[in-house]
């Protein structure tokens, strides 16, 4: 035991001449001081980055067997599904890892929104976190034709058409990023390009710097009090506690506890009752027949809602474009965050009554409009997304005013923690 | 309080608004069950006497029905396949596309993955939804799937049933049947022989369907398991922290 002990030691050493293990390893996990408060809202960083482990592993497993042509694609789908042995393990994994990672990201930045993470020193951990949910749109998006199922098809023909609404370059840009005049053999081709290589890389390099910027300016807690205030005679924060082995343990148990969920939900429940694997997306792609309801994937819901509630050409500009820009602005606009809110504290736990409301109507109105934009529109439905739309933007335009005017409770000088 | 009830008020008004929806047919519930292997033995049998002529099974091999129904692939060859059928093959038709769509108007779907775009209840529900309608080219519609091109195949065990419109006064919308011609099957027998071959379509939909729900139940066991063990772990490395 000595001996390997010894030489383990000996490799570490030899590695650590020519390399930065060691301190890469301290300053990164084991001496990196974590606020000692963190709650259950701080464990959807981790769970991101586990499904993003997930999607990559699985996936590499996927393209040994799936066949990224028109022709081939739908069957080979299939092929894996029965076949190739514990195939539909590895896509039921991928399907709904790919729901999955966009649960926990959404909590993951309603966490940011509830104790104001975003906030100065973090403007950049929060701006690098809004590429990285762009890019996994995208990359949700491309991976979601791989199917070649009719909802493959049409919605991605939806998604596309929207660049057609772009004043004079519109449809140029559409055919361009199709490499055809329809949504094509070309376009699977290409779409299978990005999201197995291109935006995987994206991912991983977006991830890289949002930890190494979260690392730079240390993470937020609960009270939203900045840790390194309160030093030790070594300087260590007094709130801290050094990620490993503390944090390491604790995440541990809280992975375990969410594969048991995700474990459910791909043995009981892969399709989610059509959430998570349409319907209609066992039909193999039919380019002469268009569904009568096309919807996309539950998580893009809340923006499509947002797109089809501009009903009126207004301005001279067609409605379709209104409702690009209202939905490339709702994207958009978290990006803005930092600076919208003028809250002297950071917490949820510390803002008034206005800046919860807020907080709350604004969750409301996202999981209304998610949830009306998987329905086909009804002019009742229609009126309710209008509403909810307005409600959606006017959450982040009137956040300077209320967010100043909001009376704020006195912040203490250390986190508030209970018994672990 | 005041902005909690406006909240509340809001999301009411919402979901009310949401709940006008247009009104269709409710479906029968086919109430099916995968652990009865029998019943999928004679769905598969039902299927190949009477659907296996019209509709295919592209993605579905021979002899995977026969090891994941547990029969003898020699009973599968002599009863589900055509002579010079290989054993490993998929479930083709021999009816030529052309033909199908001179007799039938469109070419019968393929059924590998019909219950995961239907679901089993419209299946059962349509394979118990055929009436009389004279004008219809086949003489029979259908109260799940209107003006469809399936004629009833079926129609010598159920019999032939006329719709009979329900009247809007008593405000029931409950479609009520009666039976115009016998058929060699009582009404439950049907609803049985029907329930087998939907049985079997969920199960060809994805076959894995039998093997998951056991897998996912040692799954989830193993880390349950091992979440007492990272919970412990993490207890004892916690305690020091105040």
């Amino acid at each position: 035991m000595n001996a390997i002990a010894k030489n383990a030691k000996n490799l570490v050493g030899w590695i650590d001449q020519r390399f930065p293990l060691m301190s890469i390893w301290n300053e990164h996990i084991a001496q990196y001081y974590a606020p000692k408060n963190f709650n259950i809202w701080y464990y959807f960083g981790i769970f991101s980055m586990v499904m993003f482990v997930n999607q990559i592993l699985t996936g590499i497993w996927l393209t040994m067997n799936y066949k990224p042509s028109a022709i081939d694609a739908f069957s080979s789908v299939e092929y894996i599904m029965r076949d190739v042995d514990w195939g539909w393990l590895i896509r039921y994994m991928h399907s709904t890892g790919a729901s999955f990672f966009f649960i926990v990201i959404y909590l993951h930045m309603f966490r940011a929104l509830m104790y104001g993470s975003y906030k100065k020193p973090r403007e950049l951990i929060w701006i690098l976190g809004m590429f990285l949910y762009l890019t996994l749109m995208a990359e949700a998006f491309f991976g979601y034709i791989l199917p070649w199922g009719q909802m493959s098809y049409w919605g991605a023909q939806v998604i596309i058409s929207l660049f057609g609404a772009i004043p004079f370059v519109g449809e140029s840009l559409q055919t361009l990023i199709m490499g055809d005049y329809v949504v094509s053999d070309a376009t699977l081709n290409r779409f299978f390009s990005l999201h197995v290589i291109a935006l995987p890389f994206a991912i991983a390099g977006l991830v890289l710097l949002h930890i190494l910027a979260l690392h730079e300016v240390g993470s937020n807690n609960p009270d939203g009090i900045e840790i390194k205030n309160h030093k030790d005679a070594d300087g260590k924060p007094l709130d801290g506690i050094p990620f490993h082995p503390y944090y390491t343990s604790k995440d541990f148990v809280g992975i375990v506890v969410f594969l048991m969920i995700f474990a459910a939900v791909i043995f009981f429940a892969p399709e989610m009752g059509g959430y998570f694997l349409e319907h209609n997306n066992f039909i193999p792609a039919n380019p002469m027949q268009t569904p009568e309801h096309i919807a996309p994937v539950w998580y893009f819901t809340p923006f499509y809602s947002i797109l089809r509630a501009n009903t009126v050409n207004f301005f001279w500009i067609p409605a379709k474009l209104w409702g690009v820009i209202f939905m490339g602005f709702a994207v958009m606009i978290f990006f803005l965050l930092p600076w919208l809110d003028r809250s002297p504290v950071r917490s949820m736990r510390y803002k008034g009554w206005i800046s919860r409301t807020a907080l709350g109507i604004f969750v409301i109105s996202f999981l209304i409009l998610g949830y009306l934009g998987a329905l086909p529109p009804t002019p009742a439905r229609t009126i309710v997304a209008q509403i909810f739309t307005v409600i959606y933007f006017l959450f982040f335009l009137l956040m300077p005013v209320y967010t100043s005017i909001d009376k704020t409770k006195k912040v203490p000088d250390r986190v508030t923690t209970n018994a672990h | 309080m005041p902005t909690r009830i406006f909240t509340l008020t809001l999301v009411f008004v919402s979901l009310s608004c949401l709940g006008a929806a247009g009104t269709s047919v409710q479906l029968l519930d086919a109430n099916i069950d995968l652990s009865k292997k029998t019943s999928l033995q004679r769905g598969a049998a039902n299927f190949f006497n009477y659907c296996s002529g019209c509709h295919s099974l592209q993605y579905m091999r021979y002899n995977r029905i026969a090891e994941d129904l547990g029969l003898d692939e020699s009973l599968v060859k002599s009863n589900f396949m055509f002579v010079g059928d290989k054993i490993g093959n998929t479930v083709k038709v021999s009816m030529k596309s052309e033909d199908a769509e001179s007799w039938f108007g469109v070419q019968p779907p393929d059924l590998s993955v019909i219950s995961r775009v239907r679901g089993a209840d419209w299946l059962f529900s349509f394979l118990n939804g055929f009436y009389t309608e004279s004008e219809r080219p086949t003489g029979v519609n259908n109260l799940y799937f209107s003006q469809t091109s399936m004629p009833h195949v079926l129609w010598e065990l159920e019999g032939y049933k006329r719709l009979i419109t329900p009247s809007e006064e008593n405000g029931d919308d409950s479609a009520i049947f009666e039976t115009v011609i016998q058929g060699k099957l009582s009404e439950d027998e049907y609803q049985e022989f029907t329930r087998d071959i939907v049985s079997f379509l969920v199960y060809v939909g994805e076959p894995a369907r039998l093997v998951r729900y056991k897998l996912g139940f040692w799954v989830i066991a193993f880390l349950f398991i091992l979440f007492i063990f990272a919970y412990l772990n993490k207890r004892a490395i916690w305690e020091d922290i105040k």
